[in-house]
């Protein structure tokens, strides 16, 4: 297989765009790809500082990477989420990628925070799934750490295939709320929100992980322990098939629902967010979903007859 | 052929010339879901493998969610 740009022998192939590329032309290309999203989108500009939050995964690295290569003001956020020797890996990953470029990383331990909030032990105590408290744990310290560092925009590694399996997600329960929540850009909608943007809304695993790769970028391969049997992964299969079956699927789920559906969902869904009575944060309720957790926690912890924590 | 398989840290080993696409669909691996690397280079799916090969298949698939 030859290159589309130049004709040299090329070491990828990408069935959904009906190309292939040498490395050069690939790492252009992949770049190029970003830049497009990022200005199509109006996601940020340079005069803007970002904080990227970073997992010493492909995704999140490879983002890094491109972003410091245009000269963005970029500092990572790296998130300890106390999954065992999973999390010291990935931790080890992200110090090494910011200090190899000389890139600011900032850390935040969930073991230290609050009660003790390490993943594992805030899903033994309230019954959820791991994945499910991780998320309100991200959602929360990405948000409050964006805030106190008086960052304009927070950039997140999520690719189209997270955002393809997401989708799917919420088709399959028709969860209108969070329909009209999924955009490649979130707006502040809040003095303490910031702007969310995912620069590679548009681009598969596949091509981050190549881009990875080919920049010898030292990412955490192994998975997250806790995503074995998660809903996501199963999604993400049945789209692969798909997407094997039909090549190029998955963006034209992802691009026609940010096109055409997106904004018919936003239309009729647009409660404000109010203030959580506990951390003054954003919330859809009298606590936010962080908060309400973290009372969950405390609750299981306290011993039978204790009082309850204010 | 020597195949390791990553994140699985699996080794097998395979006889015969064949194509990378061939070698996916032996091993019930989707092409696009993980790269075939030999050496420091990619393959695609045309590439062909001979017995002296040593490739690593990496998947490339992650999440849970958030």
């Amino acid at each position: 297989m030859k290159c589309t740009r130049c004709r040299a022998k090329a070491e990828v192939e990408l069935r959904a765009h009906n190309a292939g590329f040498c490395r050069p032309c690939y790492l252009f290309y992949f770049r190029r790809q970003v830049e497009r999203a990022i200005a199509a989108e109006r996601m940020f500009t340079h005069d803007e500082r970002l904080l990227v939050a970073v997992s010493g995964g492909k995704d999140s690295l490879a983002l890094w990477d491109v972003l410091a290569e245009c000269g963005y003001a970029t500092t990572g956020l790296y998130l300890g989420l106390g999954i065992g020797a999973y999390s010291a890996r990935s931790h080890e990953k992200a110090l090494k990628f910011a200090e190899q470029r000389e890139l600011e990383l900032r850390v935040v331990t969930l073991e230290e925070e609050g009660p003790g909030l390490a993943i594992p032990d805030v899903a033994a105590a309230t019954r959820r799934v791991p994945c499910s408290a991780c998320g309100t744990m991200k959602r929360h310290f990405f948000d409050t750490a964006a805030l106190a560092g008086g960052f304009e925009v927070l950039v997140t590694g999520h690719n189209l295939d997270d955002e393809a399996a997401r989708l799917m997600g919420n088709v399959l329960r028709w969860q209108r709320d969070h329909l009209a929540r999924q955009r490649p850009v979130l707006p502040a909608t809040h003095p303490k929100f910031v702007r969310k943007v995912k620069p590679l809304y548009l681009i598969s695993e596949y091509e981050t992980a190549v881009y990875a790769f080919m920049r010898g970028i030292d990412y955490i391969v192994e998975e997250c322990p806790n995503a074995v049997g998660a809903t996501q992964l199963l999604y993400k299969d049945v789209l692969n098939r798909l997407e094997h079956a039909s090549p190029g699927t998955k963006q034209a789920f992802v691009q026609e629902f940010f096109r055409s559906g997106q904004p018919a969902f936003a239309a009729v869904e647009n409660e404000e967010p109010q203030v959580c009575g506990q951390c003054g944060m954003p919330a859809y309720g009298t606590l936010c979903s962080f908060c309400r957790l973290v009372r969950q926690v405390e609750a299981r912890r306290s011993p039978p007859g204790a009082a309850a924590p204010a | 052929m020597r195949v390791h398989l990553h994140p699985q840290r699996r080794t097998v080993e395979v006889q015969g010339r064949r194509r990378v696409g061939q070698l996916l669909t032996e091993l019930g691996i989707l092409p696009g879901t993980a790269m075939v690397i030999r050496g420091e280079f990619l393959l695609t799916e045309g590439e062909v493998l001979e017995d002296v090969d040593e490739v690593e298949i990496r998947a490339v698939i992650s999440g849970g969610t958030g």
